[in-house]
């Protein structure tokens, strides 16, 4: 299983063949037949969807319809219309705050998310809290990163309305006990955010078994097209819940004075929708089934515990998140005492190798780790043994370039 | 040399382990911090200025190799200069990180800051380089208050 997905599948790849692409987790490689569908659409399906009376247009429409109902598929949501079309898991978030926060939650309320949330979340939900005047509550993390459960039982409360988690942390890559939290969260009836960026491209995801509330995910990172995201939520809260953004596709009927909404989704989904890109994630999420992924997460583990096996030969190095494969995701985040990140990800980028170096829109969590950045390696798909082995050449290149000064 | 031997040279790693005039200074008349939100890196640089001219600096950050290099050699390059040498240097030094001076031909006159010169074929890592150098700058033409008058 250390090979899944041919190199050939990604067109930058394949053009690139000495390229390392260890950052999927900031965003994944685009499979050619994704590209092929978004041309596709713009050669042949192009009119603005629900508007004109003629035949392209309702292919249009149809085209963005079916895609939903793929993409709803792909995530476990029998109900294709609260799945919602939205920028990414970031906007995601701020219609749940807008949508659902402000009309929800209020002083004497609390909020709790976790020191393992994205600035996505964390930053969103803590202006919610500054906004209605909530309590804004963190709920620690273990030594190996996973969410501290005593600390999180100890924040839940009848105040809680809200709590977000990630399903798989950016940083640490911990895949989290999200059905154990959903149970701890619904008994004090507090409404579950669960952040899904992480988990969709590489995990078989049913949000209706996980229990949540609200699920969220971005398109770029599952192979598909940068601006184009999914909200998953309950349909009696996302109907009980005010539209957050106005204009055309959202209204019913619009009066002088007054304005009543369309149905869902489309009362989410305010203006000229992002039909291309739908579709072309809708073609991401076929992508993976076709591959499997039962077997996209057999091929990682795989991967990573070479990966983690590896990084651990290294001299001073410290890893984040738990050390067992089966209980991680593909990104692995680490540091060196003497070689900064930044230093890192440029000595890497030389041997053609890219990870990511920086806080992971996780400074939260980078002041718990005790570190101002960290490097993060992350595989897919398209990952093989070689890509991990040029990693370790470049990382071993690194450690001497820097450890040469001391004999200088 | 290649571009990363050009980019991490000696001395560059030297100044990363051993940095020079670092640390907080117990009185100074100039202060000012910089902060790269898109990375984390930070620095602060203290100074003390009198008669125009430089007479202390030292510095405190957190960053990079190339940052906290650039930062240290930065103190050793403006200590003793004037107010207006100190600005022209923080401008040839800008054209050096930019690739617009040539660090060879003038070695001579940059001393151990043509060091940096490395940096201008890694485009990404020249607001690393110059952080230390803009809160310098910032120190002396817009001071932030200083607290450490102790």
């Amino acid at each position: 299983m250390t090979f899944l997905a041919p190199r050939s599948d990604f067109p930058l790849l394949a053009d690139t063949p000495t390229l390392h692409y260890l950052d999927s987790a900031a965003t994944a490689q685009k499979p050619r037949v994704v590209l092929d569908a978004l041309q596709q659409f713009y050669e042949r399906d192009n009119a603005n969807p629900h508007r004109g009376a003629y035949e392209l247009s309702a292919r249009a429409t149809e085209r963005y319809h079916d895609a939903r109902a793929t993409i709803a598929t792909f995530i476990g949501a029998t109900d294709a219309d609260c799945t919602l079309f939205v920028r990414g898991t970031t906007e995601a978030m701020n219609l749940i705050a807008y949508g659902w926060g402000d009309a929800h939650i209020g002083a004497g309320d609390a909020i709790v998310v976790t020191a393992m949330d994205h600035h996505a979340s964390f930053v969103t939900f803590q202006q919610l809290a500054k906004r209605t005047g909530a309590e804004f509550r963190i709920a620690e993390l273990t030594d190996d990163g996973r969410i501290d459960m005593t600390s999180l039982r100890s924040m839940l409360d009848s105040r809680v309305k809200l709590i977000s988690f990630p399903h798989v942390s950016n940083a640490l890559g911990t895949i989290n006990p999200v059905t154990e939290i959903v149970a701890l969260a619904h008994a004090v009836g507090a409404v579950v955010v669960c952040d899904g960026a992480q988990a969709v491209p590489h995990l078989a995801v049913d949000v209706e078994a996980l229990g949540v509330d609200f699920y969220a995910f971005s398109g770029h990172k599952v192979g598909g097209p940068m601006g184009i995201g999914v909200l998953w939520g309950r349909r009696a809260l996302l109907e009980s819940m005010s539209p957050w953004q106005f204009g055309g596709d959202m209204i019913e009927i619009v009066g002088d004075q007054v304005t009543t909404f369309n149905t869902l989704p489309h009362r989410f989904e305010a203006g000229t929708p992002n039909a291309a890109d739908a579709v072309g994630l809708a073609v991401a999420c076929d992508y993976l089934t076709a591959l499997g992924m039962d077997r996209v997460r057999a091929h990682e583990v795989e991967l990573t515990a070479l990966l983690l096996d590896g990084l651990q030969l290294l001299d001073g190095i410290r890893i984040f998140g738990p050390m067992h494969a089966q209980e991680r995701s593909g990104v692995v985040s680490f540091a060196f005492e003497d070689v900064h990140a930044h230093d890192l990800a440029t000595i890497l980028d030389e041997h053609g190798v890219c990870v990511r170096a920086g806080h992971h829109c996780a400074q939260p969590l980078m002041r718990r780790l005790g570190v101002p950045a960290t490097a993060r390696a992350s595989v897919w798909v398209h990952t093989t043994p070689d890509d991990l082995h040029a990693l370790m050449t470049a990382l071993q290149h690194a450690k001497s370039l820097f450890a040469d000064v001391a004999l200088r | 040399m290649s571009g990363l031997d050009e980019l991490y040279q000696s001395i560059i790693l030297d100044h990363n382990r051993r940095p020079r005039n670092y640390g907080e200074p117990a009185v100074c008349t100039h202060r000012a911090s910089g902060r790269n939100p898109l990375c984390g890196d930070e620095v602060t640089v203290w100074m003390n200025v009198e008669d125009e001219v430089i007479t202390e600096v030292k510095f405190v950050g957190q960053g990079c190799a190339i940052s906290k290099a650039s930062s240290s050699l930065m103190t050793e390059a403006m200590l003793g200069k004037s107010r207006t040498d100190a600005l022209a240097m923080f401008d040839r030094v800008h054209e050096l990180l930019t690739g617009t001076l040539d660090p060879m031909a003038e070695r001579k006159t940059l001393g151990q800051i043509a060091a940096l010169g490395g940096v201008s074929r890694f485009p990404i890592r020249v607001k690393c380089a110059s952080l230390g150098w803009h809160a310098f700058r910032n120190a002396l033409l817009h001071p932030e208050p200083v607290p450490c008058t102790t």
